[in-house]
């Protein structure tokens, strides 16, 4: 394997990552405040859907992105309603979402374009453009380095950028803020918070709602970034496999961006038949390729993969006590 | 009331011109048909300690959150330092300069003691400049009340005494004149309390105002210049406590004469029923949690365990009593029984003649939805006499729980109703009907007086003593030390799973046995 295709791979991995990292990290906020969200998937489902739809009727991209973290938002803000404001089962609320989302997608995007469940191809402005990092172009002459910045580093989408920037924000404001303590407080023991004279209610919904303006980001990248337009069911249990990336992370931000990273390589390698081909000796069966990331998320999930302690407080809602 | 604001106990740190720290007018709440609260006025003097005693559902604990502001009162008045407050909820309460330290301490786990110290009080919106001046203004106050903690260790690394420290100095951080301590000794080693009672006496000297909840009546005797009774929702009494006996307390508490001293004859042991031997257990995360456990418990007596929680004592119970697999030997009868495989269950040690009160009632003792007669048929579902045939014999168990609930004085006397419809008390009788009804030869017992009041509390004793006076072995775990010396005729005490010594409860005291508690050997008599 050359150099080049080396790049190529990473370049692709990263492509494919971004979706799983703000994925990932939506369901870093929620569950760290205790709300576990197995509808990651739901609102990036409905966010891409809704990106590509108003980037087509629009032909602006960011009226699109707009649209597709709105819907998310309010896909939050049903799960916030429901387990918190309801106390209700928070898995049963995330599953229901997801089924929602599936079948609501397909249906509206029949009814308005009538191309089989799916938008129309999305050009020009309704796309989101690769950008060209500074000095990209004098610098690709360098050896190693140029390649690496000028091939893998440059040329993505802005919302590439934004997920890599979102993996330090999120250490900050978890870390080293006062919001951060309190959220990392409340999914551990909201009594805490709560004797402390601080709101369990606002903390669980400002962490879903995070969830949400993440997994919006992520399913409009999906759409107008990654692909262009929306097509039935495109985000693949892509919701299921962050979840299960924030578990080999062990809810930490830095840890899922090389979990993220790991999941996208494989999802990269699927797509480049050709290299595995020559990596390995034996024919590998496409359809193997395909389901690695799906198997590594049986294993993690299975909890091969050492010992990761969720938030205490995960899961169950906060009553106040007698 | 009024009067006793005025000079209640002189206090060595009263004020005696101030108004009251805490004035509580007529305040009453109700939960549907439940009246918690009925009336009650109270009156705490600055620098004063008072105790608030009462057994458990007469009010106490909703009294406290109302001044928490967990509940807002139905009716009546608060009054902080003579000025009408209202706490519609904990943040007005902190800001009213009232602290609470709760029996299950509101710590996260995982937090350094320093980031649950600022949580809720942070500066601003980042952290870097709040912790740093946290750290200096805990460790000043820390140094000024001698409370030593790491602000960086965490804190499911520190002890349970140290652990209520930190909830004391997370009060005092917020600028606390008054503290609320709800049932503070109830995790505590005796020296651990002792400590716990230098720091309240030490606050108090500083000009802090302490409230103390607590059912236990030694403590109030020994920390408090004034106390409060509460009894169904009401306060029946407020006392000197320079004043006042135990005995006149707990007849407040309880509205008739108590017996404290549990009345026994001495014992009259009989031939070896149970004989263990270099017992060890290993739980899941391989640790060994019975070091070599050995004891004999004989015919007619009570051998008491004591220990601080976690010290092995349940594992010793669960062994005996079917639940947790071990290595060693225990004979009961001077046979053998199996530590392992399929012999070694609950059902197993119930035909051989052990029957088993667990310590956590609500999770081992009782399925609490189910009714009554079910709860009591539990673990001899598969008696003969239980039974018709194939089918259960409900009617004919119902018939037996009547029986037994009516001997057994449990109240409601309905054997339909859900067991969580019980009181704590209650609770606990039908699960000792359930098990000393069935005539065992060896009783295990695992706190029987938790979270029971003080009438239940004479009526489980004197039933374990009857059983005993018919000539049955009792093992008995309490982490109660009054409990253990009212009741046993040998005392053992286990530390870190290994039995430090064994004492007559004649020949030893609360001192002695609180050392060994401690894993302090005082030379002779260790095992």
């Amino acid at each position: 394997m050359d150099f080049s295709t080396l790049i190529q791979i990473l370049d692709s991995t990263l492509r494919m990552a971004t979706p799983l990292l703000l994925a990932c990290l939506a369901g870093l906020f929620s569950e760290r405040s205790g709300i576990f969200d197995i509808g990651l998937e739901a609102k990036m489902l409905i966010s891409a859907f809704f990106s590509a739809a108003v980037a087509y009727e629009t032909g602006s991209v960011w009226l699109g992105l707009l649209a597709g973290i709105g819907s998310s938002l309010v896909f939050a803000a049903i799960h916030g309603v429901a387990s918190i404001t309801f106390r209700g089962n928070q898995l049963i609320s995330g599953v229901a979402l997801n089924f929602l989302a599936a079948g609501m997608t397909v249906l509206i995007a029949q009814n308005w374009f009538q191309q089989g469940g799916r938008t129309p191809s999305l050009m020009g402005g309704a796309r989101f453009e690769p950008l060209t990092l500074p000095f990209a172009d004098s610098l690709a002459a360098v050896p190693i380095f140029g390649p690496l910045y000028a091939e893998l580093l440059s040329g993505h989408s802005i919302l590439v950028y934004v997920a890599l920037l979102a993996v330090p924000a999120s250490w900050w404001v978890l870390f080293r803020t006062r919001f951060g303590l309190r959220l990392r407080a409340v999914g551990e023991n909201p009594a805490a918070v709560d004797t402390a004279g601080v709101s369990v209610v606002a903390l669980r919904y400002s962490a879903v709602a995070i969830a949400g303006l993440l997994c919006g980001i992520a399913g409009a990248y999906m759409s107008t970034g990654l692909g262009a337009g929306f097509v039935k069911d495109m985000t693949a249990g892509r919701g299921y496999i962050a979840l299960a990336a924030l578990i080999f992370a062990k809810w930490r931000p830095w840890y899922a961006l090389s979990a993220c990273l790991l999941f996208g390589l494989l999802q990269a390698l699927a797509l480049r038949t050709d290299v595995v081909a020559r990596i390995f000796p034996f024919e590998m069966p496409v359809q193997l390729l395909d389901s690695l990331p799906y198997i590594l998320t049986v294993v993690i999930l299975a909890g091969f993969v050492g010992k990761a302690i969720p938030p205490r407080a995960g899961g169950t809602p906060y009553v106040k006590e007698r | 009331m009024k009067d006793l604001a005025d000079n209640s106990g002189q206090p060595s740190g009263a004020m005696p011109d101030a108004p009251p720290a805490i004035e509580l007018r007529g305040i009453s709440k109700a939960f549907g048909p439940v009246q918690a609260n009925k009336d009650i006025s109270l009156s705490v003097a600055k620098g004063a300690i008072h105790g608030i005693i009462g057994e458990n559902g007469a009010g106490k604990s909703t009294l406290m959150s109302i001044l928490y502001g967990f509940y807002k009162a139905d009716a009546g008045e608060i009054l902080i330092n003579g000025a009408p407050t209202d706490i519609p909820d904990s943040q007005a309460a902190i800001a009213a300069g009232i602290g609470m330290v709760f029996q299950h301490f509101k710590l996260v786990e995982n937090f350094s003691v320093l980031e649950n110290v600022v949580l809720g009080a942070e500066d601003g919106a980042l952290l870097r400049t709040t912790m740093s001046k946290a750290r200096k203004h805990l460790t000043e106050i820390a140094e000024e009340y001698e409370m030593n903690v790491d602000p960086d260790a965490l804190i499911e690394e520190i002890g349970v005494g140290m652990q209520q420290r930190v909830e004391i100095l997370k009060s005092l951080y917020r600028h606390a004149d008054i503290l609320i301590l709800d049932e503070p000794t109830g995790v505590l080693t005796p020296a651990e309390a002792d400590h716990l009672f230098r720091i309240l006496r030490g606050l108090k000297d500083e000009g802090k105002t302490i409230i103390l909840i607590t059912h236990k009546l030694r403590e109030i005797m020994e920390v408090t210049d004034t106390v409060s009774v509460m009894r169904r929702g009401e306060m029946t009494a407020t006392v000197k406590t320079a004043e006042t006996s135990p005995e006149e307390l707990a007849e407040l508490m309880v509205g008739r004469k108590v017996l404290l001293r549990v009345d026994k004859k001495p014992a009259q042991p009989g031939e070896t029923i149970l004989k263990v031997s270099d017992l060890r257990v290993v739980d899941d995360d391989n640790v060994e949690r019975l070091k070599g456990v050995s004891l004999q418990v004989r015919a007619g007596e009570i051998l008491g365990i004591a220990g601080v929680a976690g010290n092995g004592q349940s594992e010793l119970l669960n062994v005996l009593g079917g639940i947790t697999r071990a290595t060693g030997s225990v004979q009961v009868n001077g046979q053998e029984i199996d530590l392992t495989g399929k012999h070694s269950d609950g059902r197993s040690r119930r035909e051989r003649g052990i029957s088993h009160v667990p310590e956590d009632r609500q999770r081992a003792g009782l399925i609490m939805d189910f009714s009554a007669w079910e709860n009591i048929v539990f673990g001899y579902q598969w008696d003969p006499a239980c039974n018709n045939g194939m089918l259960m014999d409900n009617d004919g168990i119902r018939r037996e729980t009547a029986g037994k609930m009516e001997r057994f004085d449990v109240r409601p006397p309905d054997c339909y109703l859900a067991a969580k419809s019980f009181s704590g008390g209650n609770q606990q009788k039908i699960v000792l009907a359930r098990e000393i009804e069935r005539n065992p030869d060896l009783l295990l017992v695992g706190q029987p007086t938790r979270g029971v009041d003080i009438g239940a509390i004479e009526f489980i004793h004197q039933r374990i003593i009857e059983l005993r006076d018919a000539g049955k072995a009792i093992l008995l775990v309490s982490v109660e030390l009054d409990e253990i010396m009212g009741l046993s005729d040998r005392i053992a005490v286990m530390f870190d799973g290994r039995i430090m010594g064994e004492r007559l409860p004649g020949e030893t005291d609360e001192r002695e046995l609180g050392l060994l508690m401690a894993g302090v050997t005082s030379g002779e008599g260790a095992a």
